[in-house]
């Protein structure tokens, strides 16, 4: 750098005062801080593993290993195992988040968005919401290879889409718990070692495996009372029929209490991080 | 007197760490503070507490006259900060991390880029805009980092420790970039670890160890605590050092000490000591390797005032205790 004359020019373009009056200041920052999020992931593809090829192994896993002594045809039995996968792939997907939001917030990044007049909860918010597209991800691929092994909605297609969104909604909310947990950690594998013991009785601790009638009564009342079973319910009405009303509201709720709880914890772990 | 930013009685305590004691910070807008100190002496927390980044146990600091704690969404919009470490996304390439940081300013995105191009090219970044950060050298994330911190024209700006790592030519550069910024009004808070930086830069310096400020003025002021000039003397033969430290001390009036094995060093009174001592040596038929007068540097002064050198982390001693130790070893 030997020409280093001229000094920036100093009034081409609206000073930070001026533009800071617009409104929908978390929205907007949020938005662009999403945006980084996206591309970070475009450019660690590997970061996706754990949403492209592990519904597949766990369809293969469930479908072959166990859908012979559960069900007695593979078919009958893939018609409701695989809105289960898609609920319990996209928990464990949610750990991920956390996981990942762990290790990003060390980054010294994280001190300059801090440092700027941006909304305080945006960093996190953004990153959450950049994240959806691995939600989204995880739904094509585990409906596009069940529907290469056999499966098919019962339903209709908008049915469908709107399991598909319940599941991402929930998984949404969800993703608060870990990234609270993810501000209070201090190490990624500390977030995955907690996130993970949570999710096993969450996951499976339902009715994704084998009915419910076959288990002894203490685990039969955790599975009625998991919301994690209520989602995976929701998903299978509407995906290939059932009853949806109850247990589609009992997810909302879990949902939004979770998020009414979560979010606010997660902020404020986040700006009290040194 | 107005000042752009003003520490006052900073404590900031990391569990049984203090590392704030108290410190006072201040500088005149336009003007370049050098914050000097060793490793540990707490110049990281002192700017992150400029910079909103942690809120102090005690004490308070203003930029601008505004309260970093109490109004902290209006201190950082006159704010830009370089942190010690690279505070870019090592994912996102040159181009939208200074566009991210435009957007977050609520440039519009036209203006963003625009923004960005012209810093990109100002830090001679042009051609590496469209790889990834991680792809840099350091010289360059450096550069990226100094640019990110401008995008918003900001009234202050922190660079904390902006040239450790560079090369010498690389960090002449970045001397001259905040020359420019100073040229050009903004106010910079520059803390460092090389005392030639902060005398080449500073309009004043706070010299701090153990999170307290142990010395504070212009570099003149602080070379002229050390007293003036100093003459260093190494014999050829080392077993003459005892004779030459005799020789000295008599031309001097004072008993040198010896900075590192085999040299001496005494302060210099009048003009007129060195031709004398170079007579008497010659008298004395000691054969000298070198011979220099030497005007004080800030090393010295740190030494002076903390009793160790700027190189040793406190509490391990290192130059200082060495310094010591044989200047008795080789003048007794
Ligand atoms: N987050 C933290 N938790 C615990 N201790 C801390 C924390 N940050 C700083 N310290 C301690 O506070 C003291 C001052 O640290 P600081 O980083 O401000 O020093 P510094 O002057 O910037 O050093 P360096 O030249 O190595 O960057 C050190 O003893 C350090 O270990
Ligand atoms: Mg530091």
């Amino acid at each position: 750098m030997t020409t280093l004359t001229a000094p920036p020019e100093r009034t081409a373009v609206p000073s930070r005062r001026e533009g800071a009056a617009r409104p929908f200041a978390l929205v907007r920052h949020s938005v662009a801080l999403a945006g980084r999020s996206l591309t970070k992931t475009r450019r660690t593809p590997e970061q996706l593993i754990d949403v492209t090829l592990q519904p597949i192994l766990f369809v293969v896993m469930f479908l072959y290993l166990l859908g012979g002594a559960v069900a007695g045809s593979t078919h009958e039995y893939l018609q409701t195992l695989l809105p289960a996968l898609m609920v319990m792939n996209t928990v464990f997907a949610s750990v991920q988040t956390g996981i990942n939001l762990n290790d990003d917030i060390k980054k010294g990044v994280f001190d300059r968005f801090r440092s700027m007049p941006i909304a305080r909860s945006a960093p996190l918010v953004g990153s959450v919401l950049g994240d959806l597209i691995r939600f989204v991800l995880l739904i094509v691929v585990q409906l596009g290879f069940g529907y290469a092994v056999g499966f098919r909605i019962e339903t209709d297609p908008l049915s469908a889409l709107a399991a598909c969104l319940l599941v991402m909604f929930f998984a949404f909310c969800l993703t608060w718990v870990f990234v609270l947990i993810g501000m209070l950690a201090r190490e990624p594998g500390a977030v995955q070692g907690i996130g993970f013991m949570a999710m096993f009785p969450l996951t499976f601790g339902t009715n994704v495996l084998v009915p419910t009638d076959t288990l002894p009564g203490w685990l039969q009342a955790w599975v009625d009372a998991n919301p994690v079973t209520a989602v995976m319910e929701t998903a299978r009405g509407l995906m290939v029929g059932g009853a949806v009303a109850g247990p589609a509201l009992e997810t909302v709720l879990w949902s939004v209490g979770v998020l009414a709880v979560f979010f606010p914890l997660a902020v404020r772990a986040y700006l009290r991080r040194t | 007197m107005t000042y752009a930013f003003r520490a006052e009685g900073l404590v900031k305590r990391f569990g049984a760490t203090v590392a704030l004691a108290g410190i006072d910070l201040a500088a005149r807008q336009g003007t370049v503070l050098g914050v000097l100190g060793p490793n540990g002496a707490g110049k990281t927390t002192a700017v992150r507490i400029l910079a909103t980044l942690l809120r102090p146990d005690e004490g308070t600091a203003t930029v601008g006259g505004l309260d970093v704690v109490r109004d902290a969404g209006e201190v950082r919009r006159l704010i830009g900060l370089t942190g010690q470490y690279a505070s870019v996304d090592e994912d996102l390439t040159g181009t939208e991390n200074l566009v991210l940081i435009g957007r977050l300013l609520d440039m519009r995105t036209a203006a963003a880029r625009a923004r960005a191009r012209e810093l990109l090219a100002y830090f001679e970044l042009a051609e590496a805009a469209a790889r990834p950060v991680k792809t840099y050298s350091g010289g360059m994330r450096r550069r990226l980092d100094l640019a990110a911190s401008l995008v918003g024209r900001p009234d202050v700006i922190y660079l904390d420790e902006p040239t450790t790592g560079l090369d010498p030519v690389r960090r002449e550069d970045v001397w001259g970039i905040v020359r420019s910024l100073v040229g050009d009004g903004v106010t910079v808070l520059l803390t460092t670890q090389y005392l030639e930086e902060a005398d080449a830069l500073a309009d004043e310096i706070s010299v701090i160890d153990h999170g307290r400020v142990i010395a504070h003025g212009t570099p003149a002021e602080l070379k002229q605590r050390v007293g003036g000039r100093h003459l260093d003397l190494r014999p050829l033969d080392p077993a003459r050092l005892l004779d030459s430290a005799g020789i000295l001390a008599a031309v001097a009036g004072t008993q040198p000490e010896s900075p590192t094995r085999g040299t001496l060093t005494v302060p210099v009174e009048d003009d007129g000591m060195l031709t004398a001592a170079v007579r008497r040596l010659d008298e004395a038929g000691i054969a000298v390797a070198e011979l220099s007068l030497r005007l004080p540097d800030l090393d010295d002064v740190f030494f002076t005032l903390t009793g160790h050198g700027t190189a040793a982390p406190a509490g391990t001693g290192g130059a200082g205790e060495a310094r010591t130790a044989k200047t008795e070893e080789a003048v007794r």
